[in-house]
């Protein structure tokens, strides 16, 4: 008799990591884009209690040192208690420097004129309102603003643009969602952040899942094989289900212009970024 | 006992210096006082031969800066002789180094290797990038020309040739450098990670392990590898500068995120030892005119009637 070996069936899971490689790169990744690049040692950080945001903080404070991190929780009036209480659970644990800056004022002032406005419009402008105060105290630091977006999210169009994404450098924006937590728990981020359900915590009892109909498990499974090419007809063959897969193609292809610069008329054999190349480091 | 020398009056120890430079993006006199600062460290036991990688006074994505940047071979070579000089004084020396090459106009990824001693510079050879990747976050051949020759060429060390980069992934192109005569492959690169699903380092180091071994250890030669390091844009140079001796094995191999200088002492009398041990080369030298004669092969029309079979 032949035992007979059989490979892998069903569906497979989201991407795996090496969270300490990862975490190492991404370090370096930091040190190199601040200091070296910009000769700037400071990064501000808008920290929501969520996980994107605080593995953030903690791969800047050891890049840079926990006394060159600014992170800035940035409340408005329906933002949830327990966000403001997990982002100090960051705080404490990093010994980075922290403000509380209310964006309440600002958002209202704003939407005061906009009575009808909905959530959708309403998030988008506390969103926009917290990019503004991150740029304005990283110029009063002399600081760069770090972005918390994942690769998930950016994928799925589940940000606001112009403003989640515009940070200059962004350390996590080629990890998905569970690859973050994976990150997370070797970095040594409380537990809390990591158990709790991800929100972005513009309307009360939010979650991530619920707006976008799928886990982030099934979501980054998908997203990591379609990126290579794979048809829907393949991946449903590997045991995705079609509404999953459905899904998940809607979101990415209707997205694809959230993850560009605006769209600029060409009307010269020098348009920037056409013809005039120069990379961004240059 | 090692076996005499059989290969003349060469040479047969190589010491080696891999200098995995971490550039500033297109400033080039600093990045050559920087390579200044490398080989000044060099000055008390000064190498046979030093190596610098891909873009390595340059950075490697440029697009196109790559015309303000690029270099007639000449000037290149004075610069590094020059810079040597003033850190080494007479000591003489093989450099062999990375540069985006201007010649007349058409531009390429190119690879010098030089004599320096007291009486000036002599540039031995410059082999241009055969195969410019142009796909996912690489657009050389948006910018250069292909080289289009793969030529071994004598140096006081005996034969070596030079692959850039991705040449070197091409099985078939350091197996006709070692056809050819080459006992030495030297491979500048420039190296962007990616990978993190392997076991402790990123996959992209594994894979270029894996592939610089291999070569080594089929053809019995050694391999040079001199990779460049730092964040351009967010994609990070993996470095891993490393020497590998003809039997396959890592000699000495840089980390991958920092700049530094790899030594290696090389026995160039290993050689012909591995490859009696082992000795592929010699058996692919004899079938390989079976191979390319194979008429399912799509060469270029007329090639079998040059060959004057």
């Amino acid at each position: 008799m032949f035992p007979v070996v059989e490979a892998p069936a069903g569906a497979p899971g989201p991407p795996g990591i090496d969270a300490a490689v990862a975490a190492q790169w991404l370090v370096e990744f930091l040190r190199d884009e601040l200091s070296a690049r910009r000769s700037i040692g400071r990064a501000v950080i808008g920290l929501s209690g969520g996980i994107d945001s605080a593995v953030t903080a903690y791969l800047c404070a050891r890049a840079l040192g926990p006394e060159n991190v600014y992170a800035f929780r940035l409340p408005y009036r329906t933002s949830s208690e327990a966000s403001l209480l997990d982002a100090q659970l960051v705080v404490d644990a990093l010994g980075i420097n922290a403000r509380t800056i209310e964006i309440t004022g600002a958002v209202d002032g704003y939407l005061q004129h906009e009575p009808e406005a909905d959530a959708r419009r309403r998030g988008n402008v506390m969103a926009r309102t917290r990019m503004l105060v991150l740029f304005d105290q990283s110029a009063k630091l002399e600081a760069l603003p770090v972005g918390t977006g994942n690769k998930t999210e950016r994928l799925l169009g589940y940000f606001t643009w112009h403003a989640d994404d515009t940070p200059p450098v962004n350390p996590l924006g080629d990890l998905f969602k569970t690859q973050v937590w994976e990150l997370a728990r070797y970095l040594g981020v409380p537990e809390a952040l990591i158990a709790k359900a991800p929100s972005a915590d513009l309307e009360a009892d939010q979650t991530d899942e619920a707006d976008l109909g799928i886990t982030y498990a099934r979501a980054d499974a998908i997203l990591s094989k379609l990126l290579l090419g794979y048809s829907d007809a393949q991946l449903v063959d590997r045991g995705f289900s079609p509404d999953d897969v459905s899904l998940v193609r809607r979101r990415v292809d209707g997205t694809h212009w959230k993850r560009h610069l605006p769209t600029t008329a060409m009307l010269t054999n020098t348009a920037i970024n056409e013809f005039y190349l120069r990379p961004v480091d240059f | 006992m090692l076996p005499p020398d059989n290969h003349g009056a060469r040479a047969s120890r190589l010491r080696v210096a891999l200098v995995q430079m971490k550039p500033l993006k297109g400033r080039y006199a600093e990045n050559l006082r920087a390579a200044g600062d490398a080989f000044a460290t060099l000055a008390s036991d000064p190498p046979d031969v030093v190596v610098l990688p891909e873009g390595g006074l340059t950075g490697y994505f440029l697009e196109g800066a790559v015309y303000d940047l690029a270099l007639e071979a000449p000037r290149f070579a004075r610069d590094l002789a020059r810079t040597w000089r003033d850190a080494c004084g007479d000591a003489p020396v093989d450099i062999a180094a990375g540069f985006y090459e201007n010649d007349g106009g058409t531009y390429f990824n190119s690879s010098i290797y030089l004599e320096v001693d007291r009486g000036g510079e002599r540039i031995v050879h410059v082999h241009r990038k055969m195969f410019l990747p142009t796909y996912g976050v690489f657009d050389e051949q948006r910018f250069l020309s292909r080289g289009r020759k793969m030529s071994v060429f004598e140096t006081r060390f005996g034969k070596m040739a030079m692959l850039i980069c991705e040449d070197v992934w091409h099985t078939i192109v350091p197996a006709i450098a070692a056809i050819k005569g080459a006992r030495v492959l030297i491979v500048p690169s420039a190296a962007p990670g990616r990978g993190i699903d392997g076991i402790g380092e990123l996959t992209s180091i594994t894979r270029w392990r894996d592939i610089l071994r291999t070569v080594a250890g089929e053809h019995g030669v050694y391999v040079l590898y001199c990779g460049l390091t730092g964040f351009e844009g967010g994609k990070g140079m993996t470095g891993s500068s490393c020497a590998i001796d003809p039997r396959g094995d890592v000699i000495v191999e840089a980390p991958p995120a920092q700049a530094c200088i790899v030594r290696a002492d090389l026995d160039l009398r290993e050689i012909d030892l591995a490859r009696a041990s082992l000795p592929l080369l010699g058996d692919l030298s004899a079938v390989l005119p079976d191979l390319l004669l194979d008429e399912e092969l799509p060469l270029p029309r007329g090639a079998r009637d040059v060959s004057g079979r």
